[in-house]
């Protein structure tokens, strides 16, 4: 029930569109080369090249070696894979993990099974606008310490870590360093050797890549386990066929938007900026959630006081609009976002928020036209809430 | 998420939305921090709901459960409307997804809150007449799920 013909895709956290090169570029490989890249034909080894080629993209994007990529299912399978890392460390006696409270669930909860599985994790807490703090960092290490992951830059309000500070504390201190650049990789620069990145998860789908293959960066000479046992897929250490297309895409996708990077970031960050002032201009109690300045730059996360986001999304779809929300009722799990209660916001606040995130595809078209709907949207819903009535009387009091 | 056709053209096109300004019974379920708070406005005479609307911050099944609820009792007699279900309203809307059932008893809360109201401003106890009205949000029967203690 769509009222215009209007289509505005602004939920590229959540996933982003296979570009035309990067289909054609996989194309073959879902039709005519159909090899198994294990096979010793001429057909397989097609394959097979074609996923080296794909590794050397990959490690090329985050100046690591081709040896040290290793292609998995998805960011979530990656950073599932630290868990058996964890166990390995166990052995030595370093039981304890450090870690950020605003991670994806991927980490959040394979870090919530390794403190079943007796393992101790500090989660460190994060500022208003998002960001751990480097002396908490400092403070949390202790002789036990093994393994620390943070994630580069935050899903759901775009706040970037200080990760080469974390980096370069973790090389000193002989620990070991992960890190989540899902919703970095193509987007800002990742380089694993400058940042003393020693472990990292990326999945295809956020930089115009295709969904269902990911990638773990995992530095040479670091005893990881294998992911699965079976054939010597990936150098034995996550065993299947490989998913060739896919790896294809991803290798692709991630060499073009690398090779763009700096126009596109200039460009997105523009719209980004446009989209934030017009909203925070036009609606009366907006706030921003996350930081300004260091934040991814397509990725822009408001509150509205007084409205639930469930709401606000079915609206937006009305209106052609895709996005997403915090709100707990937006989601099947009916808690509001642990991300924006970790900023110290209220429920209510948290309930009311919407994130809207842009790609280089994106157009000062489609900012304006969010621009224009969304305030409307906003005033309608808080006209019929009585939630927005004790507010505005709370106000005038 | 997946809503039904019903549900997503009450939310659409709410009916009853707004202030009653004669309402003479007046009731509110649910609070902020879960997300979701229902209010309903009844006009009553001769013990029947001559009129009635609704004000709700919530998610989509809330306010098309609060639109749909106050078609149901819109002309109703009151003790016809005290015995309007949440599962009626379910069925109504041609139903909800499991997390979302609990919009449908804030509405059928909010209703009987509205008519305990009306009879307590004519000095009358409601309460053998409406029962208890459960606000408890975080009661396992609504079930919104939220940590109150959190």
């Amino acid at each position: 029930m769509i009222l215009l013909n209007k289509f505005v895709y602004a939920d590229n956290a959540a996933t982003t569109r296979i570009t035309e090169e990067v289909l054609q570029a996989m194309m073959s490989y879902l039709t005519e080369n159909y090899g198994n890249a294990s096979s010793l034909y001429s057909l397989g080894v097609k394959s097979a090249l074609a996923i080296d080629k794909a590794r050397n993209q990959v490690a090329s994007a985050i100046n690591a070696l081709p040896s040290e990529i290793i292609f998995t299912g998805c960011g979530t399978e990656s950073d599932n894979w630290l868990k058996m890392f964890a166990h390995r460390l166990a052995k030595k006696g370093k039981t304890h993990l450090i870690t950020s409270c605003v991670e994806h669930h991927a980490l959040l909860h394979s870090m919530a099974r390794l403190e079943k599985e007796g393992f101790t994790v500090t989660y460190l807490p994060v500022n208003k606008d998002g960001f751990i703090s480097v002396e908490d960092f400092k403070d949390a290490i202790t002789e036990k310490t093994g393994l620390v992951s943070i994630m580069f830059a935050n899903n759901e309000i775009g706040t970037i870590q200080p990760i080469p500070e974390i980096g370069a504390i973790c090389r000193e201190k002989g620990i070991w360093f992960h890190t989540d650049a899902v919703q970095v990789m193509g987007h800002i620069p990742v380089d694993v050797q400058a940042m003393n990145i020693d472990m990292l998860s990326m999945s295809a789908h956020k930089f115009h890549g295709p969904k269902g293959v990911g990638a773990f960066y995992c530095r040479r000479g670091i005893p990881m386990d294998n992911l699965l046992d079976g054939g010597g897929q990936e150098r034995g250490k996550r065993a299947g066929t490989e998913n060739v297309a896919g790896i294809v895409g991803m290798g692709a996708a991630l060499e073009i938007a690398v090779s763009h990077m700096e126009e596109h970031n200039k460009k997105v960050t523009a719209l980004r900026n446009r989209l934030i002032d017009g909203l925070l201009a036009a609606i009366p109690m907006s706030k921003l959630n996350g930081s300004r300045d260091n934040r991814l730059p397509g990725n822009c996360n408001i509150s509205f006081v007084g409205v639930e986001g469930e709401s606000l999304l079915l609206m937006l779809d009305y209106n052609g609009i895709m996005a997403s929300s915090g709100s707990a009722c937006a989601s099947a799990s009916l808690d509001p976002s642990h991300v924006l209660m970790s900023l110290g916001m209220k429920h209510e606040e948290a309930h009311g928020s919407v994130r809207l995130t842009l790609s280089e595809e994106n157009t000062e078209e489609d900012v304006d036209y969010i621009i224009e709907v969304l305030p409307t949207i906003v005033a309608n819903l808080r006209k019929m809430s009585p939630l927005w009535e004790t507010i505005q009387k709370e106000q005038n009091a | 998420m997946i809503y039904s056709a019903k549900v997503m053209e009450h939310f659409a096109n709410p009916r009853n939305v707004g202030e009653l300004a004669d309402a003479n019974g007046i009731g509110e379920i649910g609070n902020a921090k879960c997300g979701d708070i229902m209010k309903i406005y009844l006009k009553i005479e001769n013990d029947t709901i001559v009129d009635c609307s609704f004000k709700t911050f919530g998610c989509g099944a809330a306010i098309a459960t609060s639109s749909m609820a106050t078609e149901l009792i819109k002309g109703k007699p009151l003790d016809e409307a005290l015995k309007l279900t949440n599962k009626a309203v379910v069925e109504a809307l041609d139903g909800l997804p499991p997390v979302k059932i609990h919009c449908s008893v804030l509405a059928e809360q909010a209703i009987k809150a509205a008519i305990a109201d009306y009879y307590t401003r004519l000095g009358i106890d409601p309460t053998p007449i409406v029962g208890v009205i459960d606000n408890d949000h975080d009661h396992h029967d609504i079930g919104c799920g939220c940590d109150l203690d959190d």
